[in-house]
């Protein structure tokens, strides 16, 4: 080190005042952080690489094979139109898939720090600790919109691909035009999230609380399993709209004619009533712990 | 805005207890401007802890610890204008180049310590691995590292917890002159250090921890006149000088040996002593101080004496109060 020359102050005296960083700069730097981390790209490698494997897999099928045995509307049109492709992608997708992918990151976020010991190097920045939960919890969340997303313009891309840009027939029988499907496959999407970014809620209080990465993404996967074994149970069937899992089929609302707004506004304050206690304990969790890992 | 008259620590009964074991107990801080303040105990005697709880990393059981006036408990991110500093090994994103790292602490530091990096990566010679992953850093750059991130603050108190673990012997002797560098530039510095030769080259005041408790808090030289006020004396009869030197009133642990008589006593009892000899017709030859070295005293406080060893707080704080009353050392509390 070149502390032994004899030169002026190392260092000016610092100026008084001194404007503090942002949130939004915290957040932009926990997106930073996620990109420079193989992990973050498992997760969108998993939401690119399903859909293809599930395009490349329909087509290499007899034509008469697709939509036998099925129970929905939309894999008989597989072949017919390449937007059935992204909605039976949410279909199957959404009950573990994407709350596994929104997990990785959801539940790594607060405790992979702590265990690194690098969330003490933050903390004694200039940034409050709440400014950093809120960035980590933002950037969780985006991650887990990205996932989604990502996974439906694969499938569309891939479906429209193999299949054409045609119209297509909703759950309630209704043809809509090729434009207005695709709009409603993204809006579709869009509604997913309402309890995906639940899922990626809870995920992040468990990383807050447990401090342990592994715990925290199996912890989450286990809430959402545990919530579908409980709907299971023969005598309960006055929760179960109250129970997170169900909320997952909300997007279907979307592709009825007219819009079923029900399913979809049910689901909002359902999964509220799950979000806000765990990103408000997790809030206060963080805002309180001792910061002593790594 | 910092507090410009405020002290840069100030702690009160701090306390910090993990269930039934008591990390912390009851310690009073006083670090001042333009200290280079030396915080040392053996491991596991509470030192970490103190300087988390001082950063806000973690809440007291009990007590109050400020910087510059503010609390971090009350203050938030406030408190730590103008401190920077790390606990235990600096830490760092493995995945991110040093650049990086920094950058990303300067934009939570704001304050325009982007346009700092430079120059501290000059300071800490880390110019030519700035776009190496940290994750392929010794031990020692990351150290180095860490003063850089502690340097983009500008702080004025500067907290460092073992820095010169683990580094050679040419990185440890640059970290010491850098510290001496930067208290030359005003900046207080709160040294946690096993490293007894270094806190005694670099430290101007110490506290001295031992379960958990400060047994001694004030300035190394008081400790050392205290504690060591040894003298080393040879005569022209060295056996007839030690029967004077034995019936002398305030002269302590007379002995004889291959290099004359050490014993211990005060600069008045020194002065009776001579004329003492010169009554005896005794030359005195030579007679000579010896302080004791922070070494020694440390032992002495954290210890209980030559050999001994405190089991649990209050008996070791005990046994080193005792002891150090006898050797002239006044504890704290």
């Amino acid at each position: 080190m070149s502390a032994a020359s004899a030169s002026p102050p190392l260092l000016a005296a610092p100026a008084a005042g001194a404007r503090r960083p942002s949130t939004l700069t915290v957040w932009r730097w926990e997106l930073r952080k996620l990109i420079s981390q193989k992990r973050t790209f498992l997760g969108f490698g998993l939401a690119v690489v399903l859909p293809l494997i599930f395009v490349i897999v329909q087509s290499l099928r007899e034509p008469h094979d697709h939509g036998h045995g099925s129970d929905s509307i939309f894999t008989s049109q597989i072949t017919q139109s390449g937007l059935a492709t992204p909605v039976l992608m949410l279909h199957f997708l959404s009950v573990f898939m994407l709350p596994l992918i929104a997990s990785l990151v959801a539940g790594d976020i607060v405790a992979n720090e702590d265990g690194n010991g690098t969330l003490k190097t933050i903390l004694t920045r200039s940034v409050d600790r709440g400014q950093v939960f809120t960035a980590k919890a933002l950037a969780a969340m985006l991650y887990a919109t990205l996932a989604v997303f990502l996974s439906a313009a694969v499938a569309t891309a891939a479906g429209v691909a193999a299949w054409g840009f045609n119209s297509i027939t909703t759950f309630s029988g209704t043809v809509v035009s090729a434009p207005k499907g695709l709009l409603l496959v993204f809006a579709a999407n869009a509604v997913y999230l309402i309890p995906l970014l639940t899922v990626a809620s809870i995920a992040v209080l468990l990383s807050t609380t447990t401090r342990n990465s592994a715990a925290s993404v199996v912890g989450s996967i286990g809430v959402v399993i545990l919530l579908f074994i409980v709907a299971q149970i023969p005598g309960l069937e006055g929760v179960r709209p109250y129970l997170l899992t169900e909320q997952f089929e909300a997007w279907h609302g979307l592709l009825r004619t007219p819009t079923d707004w029900g399913p979809i506004l049910h689901s909002l304050w359902v999964c509220a009533l799950y979000a806000v206690p765990s990103l408000g304990a997790g809030y206060l969790v963080f805002l309180r712990r001792d910061v002593a890992g790594g | 805005m910092v507090a410009d008259d405020a002290p840069p620590v100030k702690a009160r009964d701090l306390v910090k207890r993990y269930d039934d074991v008591v990390a912390v107990d009851h310690i009073d801080l006083n670090v001042q401007a333009g200290d280079v303040y030396g915080f040392l105990g053996p491991n596991g005697a509470g030192k970490t802890t103190t300087l988390r709880m001082a950063l806000g990393l973690i809440t007291p059981s009990e007590g109050t610890v400020e910087l510059f006036g503010r609390d971090p408990l009350r203050h938030g991110a406030r408190a730590l204008q103008g401190v920077a500093g790390f606990v235990e090994a600096p830490r760092f994103y493995p995945y991110l180049s040093a650049r990086k790292n920094l950058e990303l602490l300067a934009a939570l530091d704001g304050d325009g310590a982007r346009e700092r990096i430079a120059e501290v990566f000059e300071i800490v010679e880390l110019t030519a691995r700035a776009k190496h992953r940290v994750g392929g850093f010794s031990h020692g750059m990351r150290q180095r590292l860490g003063i850089a991130a502690a340097l983009l603050r500008r702080p004025r108190l500067l907290i460092l917890d073992e820095p010169a673990t683990g580094l050679d012997p040419g990185g440890m002797r640059d970290m010491r002159l850098l510290i001496r560098r930067l208290a030359g530039d005003g900046i207080t510095v709160l040294l946690s250090s096993h490293q007894l030769p270094e806190v005694q080259e670099l430290c101007d005041r110490v506290a001295i921890v031992d379960s958990g408790r400060v047994v001694y808090e004030g300035a190394l030289a008081d400790l050392r006149r205290q504690g060591g006020a040894g003298y080393r004396l040879r005569t022209s009869d060295d056996a007839r000088a030690l029967e004077v030197v034995r019936k002398a009133p305030s002269i302590e642990h007379a002995s004889i040996g291959e290099h004359g008589l050490g014993f211990q006593a005060d600069e008045r009892a020194v002065g009776e002593l001579s004329l003492a000899l010169a009554r005896e017709r005794i030359a005195i030859l030579a007679l000579t101080p010896e302080l004791a070295t922070l070494e020694d005293l440390f032992f002495r406080l954290t210890e209980g004496g030559e050999g001994g060893s405190g089991n649990g707080a209050a008996e070791s704080s005990a046994g080193a109060a005792s002891s150090a009353t006898t050797s002239g050392v006044v504890p704290v509390g």
